[in-house]
């Protein structure tokens, strides 16, 4: 019950703020962050209960929902679903709390992030497939309301890109699915089958095209290189906390459901097809590194870098799909790092979001020559997005670097020279970091900018946490790792 | 004769006679009884199509009569779908002066098109065919001094003449060949070898008279104009209903021939041209009532699909039923919004509706998701089943067109939903008076999340049905 309640709970608060007109704003805020929290309880709880030593996935549950098509509620995590499930419902919660204006509509401002929590938890923690469709659709209708109703600039063009676009991958997602779906006798959904049977082993070019398919969903989403193009322009013209839980969610599902589906159901297709997947996460790696560099803009300057990280976690992924048999340490390696760069990104990232929803509320622009010298003005503004913008790049004792190492460490032992190339990312990513800084703290104060208010309470409260998990996984990434380990040994075949 | 095989379609008949004749004697402001009674023709038709529903399939008055799951399901759908448009119309038409007989008019046509769901005899289907296409002109053109409703009426009217032609020319070559018009034994002498050439013609003609109905490519072009210039409710009814008697006659009809004259390929390639043009042709529309004309014609490409795999997929048929019962609701559920706004039809006049009318905008605008096919609404399960059996019976390819045509579609769908959404206006929202229109939007708005929600009930009414040949 815990799982459903973890993304029941915000379903049922999204309806409470749909259903009556008598919320005032602060009300609905604070009711809001309540169920988000209370969901985020229930996932630490499922944490604790979670037995590293057990089978592949726990607190299952399970409901027919249409069973003569094989479809249930089925709901259940492994440990990479945990993880990446708690950091979602805990950068929901950041995100929720995180003043912003919201136009007028509180009431339904909080009531789509609500929805949009409760489906993309579903997304992590769904056991049937086309469950997991199901969440991974609603997730784009939720995004396409906030977006369009709350962003700026295009908001409306942006939106409507954003759902044709991630839409259209959605619906390879679909074919796939029932293309997965078909080959399993009795036809079932049901993930755990699907994963143990393993039925499109040696179905040649059947296989081949599943999986095209579903990499081309998965791609859309996460995005990579060229599958790219919707993504920067749905970040600017979203707002703050919409765009944390792009990057920091939504972006999550193409790269979890790699694991999911691809690499867990057809891992003899995904073996084939390994080193064109690690080659393309190198080309995003280095491509978005280079873009991001060349930005002007602050937030699209961010959001090219997801690109680059995004392509750290794909490499992570391929280099675990590598081989069939050999190199289990180094393969394992590589996916736990994967998936600690998911969740290292979604803290970063998200607070990195934040803090550019933080500049647009008080300045109305974007635009990097606008800034500078503003570390005096905002101390606590300037210190996070240092902390957020190092750990970005790679820096030791942070999270990004315990994920970063770990994925180069372990593709090193398997593509030794796509390694090398990819670490020219990390590279190019301290030297657009350092940039970005040096532009909006540094240097001399526009005289517009002279009563740059720094950053309230409920702000940096907010980024405090956010920051508190970085470091934290960067000094004791232990918690983090037992959790995925287990998982991810199973996956790769050693246990 | 085995009249009690045919008892629902009595009741329908025996309503439509009462309404002819009552209608003319009651005052013009008694005439909205005639929806009651009318209703009430429905409910009894509904009731004995039940009792019907656990024999095994059969055929009957000499082999002529269908009663199998899929016509039994499809009347239920026809009959339920009827019911929808009866229940929309007498607010709609509260100034009309002689709007009595309308409904006469509209349960003729629901005996017209369940005829041809149930006719397994080309004789029938033409019969069926012939009676709902002459129920639907006038019903079309009802209000007689409007002139975008006349030229919907004449368009409509001067397609299906020529398509109803077609389809009798079809159906005389057809028993010139086999020297019959029951299925049966067509069925039988088609399979003993015949004269490919003629057949073909005989095909081409009847697959071009259902497609009139479908509102499919060649024969789709008064779809736009019936749902922009009719009376809506009318609209609302031409849109959904007749397409569910064609669909299911043309699957039946197909299953008789023989695999080599190729007729999978010529419904595979008359889907994929209804639902791209459909979709193309909506793109730009910025009326909101002919952009859900032109998705109707794209929603007739993708049933098409389910009836290329006839045969060649075990689940063709329930996949059928559920789509066509998903797009009804979904339909329904748009074309109801839109009558209880007052048919409002311009695309600017929808803008910031959402904050003026939350409840009708939401029931819209999730319509309009169902008809994209975003779960968990209905209009997914049909969707996802359609995919399911066009892979399964071998033509990936027509799901990969389908998809593609599904992310076109929602390019159109969302300019209407962000128009309500996004949209600034201050004008006033005007409504039908009445509980008429508001308790039926309210009802189907509903079954939009129900039919998604308990997807299994439909699957399992439409779990094992077959045709009885």
């Amino acid at each position: 019950m815990i799982l459903t309640a973890a993304l029941g709970l915000p379903m049922l608060g999204a309806l409470a703020l749909a259903g009556s007109r008598r919320w005032t704003e602060h009300a609905a805020r604070r009711f809001a962050v309540l169920v988000s929290l209370l969901s985020l309880v229930c996932l630490i709880w499922a944490w604790l209960r979670f037995d590293p030593d057990g089978a592949l996935f726990q607190l299952v549950e399970e409901i027919p929902w249409v069973p003569s098509l094989g479809m249930g509620y089925r709901v259940g995590v492994d440990g990479i679903a945990l993880a990446i499930a708690t950091m979602s419902a805990l950068l929901f919660a950041a995100s929720i709390a995180y003043p912003v204006d919201t136009l007028g509509q509180p009431r339904q401002y909080y009531a789509w992030l609500l929805f949009l929590q409760s489906v993309s938890l579903g997304v992590f923690l769904a056991l049937d497939l086309l469950l997991f469709y199901v969440f991974f659709d609603l997730s784009l209708v939720g995004m396409y309301f906030l977006i369009g109703r709350w962003g700026h600039g295009q908001p409306q063009i942006s939106a409507l890109k954003f759902f044709l676009y991630t839409f259209a991958g959605s619906l390879m997602l679909l074919l796939a699915i029932i293309g997965l779906y078909l080959s399993v006798d009795p036809y079932t959904f049901d993930m755990r089958v699907l994963i143990e049977q393993q039925p499109l082993t040696g179905t040649g070019l059947y296989a081949g095209l599943v999986f095209l398919a579903l990499m081309l969903g998965l791609a859309i989403k996460t995005p990579l290189v060229p599958l790219h193009t919707w993504l920067p322009q749905a970040h600017v013209d979203a707002p703050g906390p919409a765009s944390a839980i792009l990057a920091g969610v939504l972006l999550k599902m193409g790269t979890y459901g790699m694991i999911r589906l691809p690499y867990a159901m057809m891992s003899d297709t995904f073996t084939r097809y390994a080193p064109v997947i690690a080659v393309i996460a190198v080309v995003s790696i280095v491509y978005g590194a280079l873009v991001a560099l060349a930005q002007r803009n602050l937030k699209r300057r961010i959001a090219y870098t997801s690109i680059n990280h995004m392509g750290y976690t794909v490499l992570g992924i391929a280099a675990a799909a590598a081989f069939f048999d050999e190199a289990i340490a180094a393969r394992q390696l590589a996916l736990v790092g994967a998936t600690v760069e998911m969740v290292a990104h979604g803290l970063i990232t998200g607070a990195l979001f934040l803090i550019c929803g933080s500049f647009w509320q008080r300045t109305g622009e974007y635009a990097l020559d606008r800034y500078g010298g503003l570390a005096r003005k905002a101390p606590l503004l300037t210190a996070f997005t240092v902390l957020a913008a190092f750990a970005s790049l790679g820096m030791p004792g942070l999270a990004g670097f315990v994920a970063e190492f770990q994925i180069f460490t372990g593709t090193f032992a398997v593509y030794p020279w796509l390694a090398v190339i990819g670490i020219i990312g990390i590279l190019i990513t301290a030297a657009l970091f350092l940039d970005l800084l040096r532009q909006l703290f540094f240097g001399r104060l526009p005289s517009h900018l002279t009563d740059f208010p720094d950053l309230g309470r409920a702000e940096w409260g907010v980024l405090g946490i956010l920051a508190l998990g970085i470091v934290t996984i960067g000094v004791y990434p232990r918690f983090l790792l037992t959790l995925i380990e287990a998982s991810s040994q199973i996956l790769v075949g050693g246990r | 004769m085995p009249v009690g095989d045919v008892l629902p379609e009595v009741s329908l008949l025996l309503g439509a006679v009462s309404i002819v004749l009552l209608a003319s004697f009651i005052r013009q402001h008694q005439q909205h009884w005639m929806a009651v009674l009318a209703l009430l023709a429905v409910a009894i038709a509904v009731g004995l199509t039940f009792a019907q529903w656990n024999e095994a399939p059969r055929l009957t008055f000499s082999g002529v009569w269908a009663l199998d799951g899929v016509a039994i399901s499809a009347k239920l759908l026809i009959l339920l779908a009827g019911a929808v448009a009866i229940a929309l119309s007498p607010a709609w038409l509260w100034t009309d002066r002689r709007h009595g007989e309308y409904y006469a008019l509209l349960l003729f046509a629901l005996l017209g098109v369940i005829m041809m769901a149930s006719a397994s005899d080309s004789m029938e289907l033409v019969v069926g065919v012939l009676l709902s296409s002459v129920a639907g002109y006038p019903l079309a053109a009802f209000h007689r001094a409007w002139t975008p409703s006349l030229e919907a009426g004449m368009k409509y009217f001067l397609i299906g003449a020529l398509t109803n032609t077609l389809l009798v020319v079809g159906v005389v070559v057809l028993f010139g060949l086999v020297g019959t018009t029951g299925y049966t034994e067509t069925a039988e002498r088609l399979a003993e070898g015949r004269d490919s050439l003629a057949l073909i013609v005989a095909t081409a003609c009847i697959v071009l008279g259902l497609a009139f109905k479908l509102a499919a490519f060649p024969a789709h072009a008064w779809m736009p104009d019936v749902a922009q210039g009719s009376p809506l409710p009318a609209a609302a009814f031409l849109t959904v209903i007749p397409k569910i008697g064609a669909a299911v006659a043309l699957a039946r009809f197909v299953s008789l021939l023989p695999a080599d004259i190729a007729w999978r390929a010529i419904v595979a390639f008359l889907s994929v041209v209804t639902m791209t043009l459909g979709n193309l042709a909506a793109l730009r529309q910025s009326d909101v009532r002919r952009l859900l004309g032109w998705s109707s014609v794209s929603q007739s490409g993708y049933a098409l699909m389910a009836i290329v795999v006839v045969g060649a997929s075990e689940r063709a048929l329930p996949a059928l039923l559920v789509f066509l019962a998903s797009y009804a609701i979904a339909n329904l559920a748009a074309f109801a919004a839109v009558t209880h706004l007052r048919g409002r039809t311009a695309l600017v006049d929808y803008h910031g509706l959402a904050g003026k009318a939350p409840t009708v905008a939401a029931i819209l605008i999730t319509a309009l998701l169902s008809l994209v096919g975003i779960p968990p609404l209905v209009g997914f399960f049909g969707k996802l089943l359609l995919f399911e059996v066009s892979i399964a019976g071998g033509y990936a390819w027509l799901a990969f067109v389908a998809a593609v045509n599904t992310v076109i579609s929602l390019f159109y769908y969302l300019r209407v939903a962000a128009a309500m959404m996004f949209g600034a206006s201050d004008s006033v929202v005007h409504v039908l008076p009445g509980q008429w229109t508001r308790t039926t939007l309210m009802i189907v708005g509903l079954l939009l999340i129900i039919g998604g929600l308990g997807a299994e009930t439909l699957m399992i009414l439409t779990d094992s049905i077959r045709f009885a040949l």
